[in-house]
């Protein structure tokens, strides 16, 4: 933290110092040196937002033509959101939520939990769970989605609330998954939290438990939040094994009910999707904003120990 | 060493006794009402796969409950506590799956042999049932419990129902088959009240006409004494089975016409004549499904293009969106840089997008007829960006650099950063030019920090369906090819396709089980090397 601290503080006095700069540079060389990025920024940010600022522009156009909301903001009106009322939109959104959410917090414990135990104790087949989790992290899931539909469509007999069209059978698909893709980052930022913590904390008298909870989970707050985003927007888009275990229309989630909107081919849909759209893109934008610090440190933290 | 394993053993000996695997303390009161809840559920599951005849199911639900009271009331299981929920789903839906791959791959499961050996013979003797002509028409009455619907019947004698005397009500349902049942009415020859069930009056039965002339009681757990149905609602006629399963020579006989029917290899009964009876059973067909990806023509030409576009499509979408992502991050690191924020906030923009979304507004911009990119960014040109081979290709990986740079970006300007000053400082006071100091330094730097990463990309998108599928769902079709395989289909794609789930062609689990394992074959080899490469880029360094 103090680390970060310092960085900020360099970073204000060079800030300070190339304000002096700056002014004293000639223009020839201001465009050389600096000038140039901005217009790369520029070029680069127009880029990542045009084909945003189009469905914005779409999803307010009434009409909902494809071939309408090609003049951007020609027309402004809620009329396509409105229009969501009438569908079953809200029904997929909220599905798609409870799935993602506890799909996350359930990845976040699971593997926290387990990368605790790598990184804390000492036991036989440490060594070799470790590497078992490191192959398994080759073969993902979704792969063996034949698989997965025969698996659910047997235990459907046995507990229909765990068969077909329940969103619990696809919580527990994607948690089967928990371990495999998050221990490995997890296990990485944990071992970087000096032992002496735990063990100050032990001659204190604080159990296994109290340790986890009250201490290491605290301070690995931000791989956390970063782990359970990735695993909130892996869940919130999933298409493939979604769509085999929710066949039925009011189980879908977002991206099942939208893929059909577009498929369609009706391109009257356009305007609803465009709507659907920019409601779908907010949990997910919301959650990265609030997250956006911890996310450059999480993502490389991890994997280069790895 | 030697003094690690002693703390260690003394480490273990204090947790011993500060252990609260079973005192009597709040975490473990909260432990114990949790299992408890666990239990429940596991004793519930094992019930239920009991009553349905799940054995699997029910020796692995056995197992896993049996295993985790192990281990969350012993002592000795202490960093077990911490990994098994984990593990339990790993074990499940990802471990049990894979191999489950395997052994389905070596099968011929799929449309017409969905099920067991015992089963096919089941469905085939209820599918050939014919009313037994000459068998008198016996009053029933249509009965109902909950959204279950039974029928009950006067016995004339024993041959009713198991166990029955004339006079005796016998009831069934499609699960169950007749059996008597205490304490019945009967007025004129038909029963009237059943205690636990309603008699439907004949107005209930017209509303649920269909169900209850579908409704199939079987008169008793074998399958060859045939059943009980109503097509009226009023009057039952016993069915019998054309078919009759021979147990000790393990043939089939039309009882009609004699034939005889054999088992084959392919899990089917087959006459001499070579008709074959419809339902059939899945048997293990060795390597076959294998051959056929390899092999046969149908499948083993689209098999290689696709995977070499897959190869080709994972290998330059993590290139593109690397370069992309490198250049604007160098550009970025700039200190001097006004506004260095607001770039990067607005930049990364794409990132936050759920990729099925990003896909699904991209198909639409690039919608050939009526798309933002055709019609205002080219004034109304007709480009074919999604239906034409190569430009659709080129679409994909455009639609992927759109997503994928801001990632790379916020990768390479983390890297960027943790570059160590002093070695850049020297390497400035040793005259090296800024590309100099890129190329030799911060260039193989950048690679050791990112290479994980650049691998898990490629893993991530030899897999990306979600993109694929939204975008053009592996289309435009290949002119030549019989199964509905595409120019731009990735191996997951083809197999989604080759599998038939998605209601387009006739499903074969079978091959597109042995299509998954070529795919974890050449995920597997290909990260297994690039893991290797990067621990020896790491040594060099």
């Amino acid at each position: 933290m103090s680390g970060q601290t310092t960085r900020v503080d360099t970073q204000e006095i060079i800030e300070a110092e190339n304000q002096k700069l700056r002014a004293r540079m000639k223009p020839g060389r201001y465009l050389r040196e600096i000038g140039w990025r901005h217009v790369i920024g520029v070029i680069a940010v127009v880029y990542a937002l045009f084909p945003i600022v189009f469905i914005i522009s779409a999803s307010l156009n009434p009409g909902g033509t494809m071939t309408g909301s090609n003049r951007l903001f020609r027309q402004v009106s809620f009329e396509n959101y409105a229009a969501l009322n009438d569908t079953r939109f809200w029904q997929w959104f909220g599905n798609s939520l409870f799935i993602s959410i506890t799909t996350a917090v359930g990845t976040v414990l699971m593997g926290a939990a387990a990368a605790y135990a790598f990184s804390r104790f000492r036991f036989t087949g440490r060594r070799i769970g470790l590497t078992a989790l490191l192959i398994i992290q080759m073969f993902p899931q979704m792969l063996a989605f034949v698989a997965v539909f025969l698996l659910v469509r047997t235990i459907g007999m046995a507990f229909p609330s765990l068969g077909f069209n329940s969103n619990l059978t696809l919580i527990a698909v994607y948690l089967g998954g928990a371990l495999g893709v998050n221990t490995f980052l997890m296990y990485g930022f944990f071992n970087t939290i000096p032992v002496s913590l735990d063990e100050a904390a032990k001659i204190d008298g604080a159990t296994h438990t109290q340790i986890y909870w009250t201490i290491i989970l605290r301070l690995v707050a931000p791989i956390l939040a970063v782990v359970g985003l990735l695993s909130f927007i892996t869940s919130f888009g999933e298409y493939i094994l979604a769509s085999l275990i929710l066949p039925s229309q009011h189980e879908w989630t977002l991206a099942i009910g939208l893929f059909n909107w577009v498929s369609d081919q009706l391109n009257a849909n356009w305007g609803l999707f465009a709507a659907g759209a920019v409601i779908s893109a907010l949990p997910v934008l919301v959650l990265f904003q609030l997250l956006q610090k911890y996310i450059v440190g999480g993502l490389t933290a991890g994997s280069v120990k790895g | 060493m030697a003094t690690t394993t002693k703390t260690v053993g003394t480490k273990q000996a204090k947790r011993e006794r500060t252990s609260h695997a079973t005192n009597w303390g709040r975490g473990f009161i909260v432990k114990l009402i949790l299992m408890m809840a666990i239990d429940a559920l596991g004793v519930y599951g094992l019930l239920a796969t009991w009553q349905t005849d799940q054995m699997g199911l029910f020796a692995g639900l056995a197992v896993l409950l049996v295993a985790a009271n192990y281990i969350y009331f012993a002592r000795r299981t202490l960093p077990l506590k911490y990994i098994y929920p984990g593990l339990a789903f790993l074990l499940v839906f990802q471990l049990f799956v894979i191999g489950y791959t395997f052994y389905v791959a070596f099968t011929n499961f799929g449309d017409g042999h969905n099920v067991t050996k015992p089963q096919a013979i089941e469905a085939l003797l209820q599918q050939a049932e014919r009313q037994v002509p000459g068998t008198n028409a016996y009053p029933v009455a249509v009965v109902e419990k909950g959204d279950e619907l039974g029928l009950a019947v006067v016995a004339q004698d024993g041959s009713t129902c198991a166990g029955a005397v004339a006079g005796d009500v016998c009831l069934g349902t499609a699960e169950d088959p007749l059996s008597v049942v205490d304490g019945a009415t009967v007025a004129n020859g038909r029963p009237t009240d059943v205690p636990g069930w309603q008699v439907l009056n004949l107005q209930q039965i017209i509303s649920r006409q269909d169900d209850v002339a579908d409704l199939r009681v079987p008169v008793s757990d074998d399958p060859e004494d045939g059943s009980i149905r109503t097509p009226d609602g009023t009057n039952a006629f016993e069915f019998k089975s054309t078919l009759e399963f021979d147990e000790a020579t393990d043939t089939m006989v039309d009882t009609a016409t004699g034939t005889v029917f054999h088992p084959n290899d392919r899990g089917q009964f087959e006459a001499e004549d070579g008709t074959r009876l419809p339902v059939g059973w899945r048997v293990s067909v060795g390597w076959e499904n294998f051959s056929t990806a390899f092999t046969d023509a149908r499948y083993a030409g689209p098999f290689w293009r696709v995977l070499a576009w897959t190869v080709s499509f994972a290998f330059l979408s993590v290139a593109t969106t690397f370069l992309l992502g490198l250049f604007l991050a160098t550009v970025f690191n700039e200190p001097r840089l006004k506004g260095r924020k607001i770039y990067r906030t607005l930049m990364i923009f794409p990132y936050a997008i759920p990729g099925f979304l990003a896909a699904l507004i991209w198909s639409g911009m690039l919608n050939r007829s009526f798309g933002f990119i055709n019609q205002v960014l080219l004034g109304g040109a007709a480009i074919p960006w999604l239906t034409d081979p190569w430009l659709a290709r080129l679409s994909v990986l455009g639609v992927n650099l759109w997503l994928g740079f801001p990632y790379m970006f916020l990768i390479c300007t983390g890297a960027l950063q943790s570059l160590p000053d002093d070695v850049l400082e020297a390497s400035r006071v040793d005259g090296a030019s800024a590309w100099r100091q890129f190329r030799s330094i911060k260039m193989p730097l950048l690679l050791v920090s990112t290479a994980p990463l650049l691998i898990s990309s490629f893993a991530f998108n030899f897999n990306n369906f979600t993109l694929i599928y939204m975008l053009t769902r592996g289309g435009p079709r290949f002119a030549d090819a019989s199964v509905p395989i595409g120019h731009t289909d990735i191996l997951i794609s083809m197999v989604y396709s080759v599998s038939g789930l998605d209601g387009t062609a006739a499903k074969n689990y079978g091959l597109a089980s042995a299509l998954s394992i070529v795919v974890f074959i050449v995920v597997g080899t290909v990260s297994a090397i690039a893991f290797r490469q990067t621990r020896k880029l790491e040594e060099v360094m």
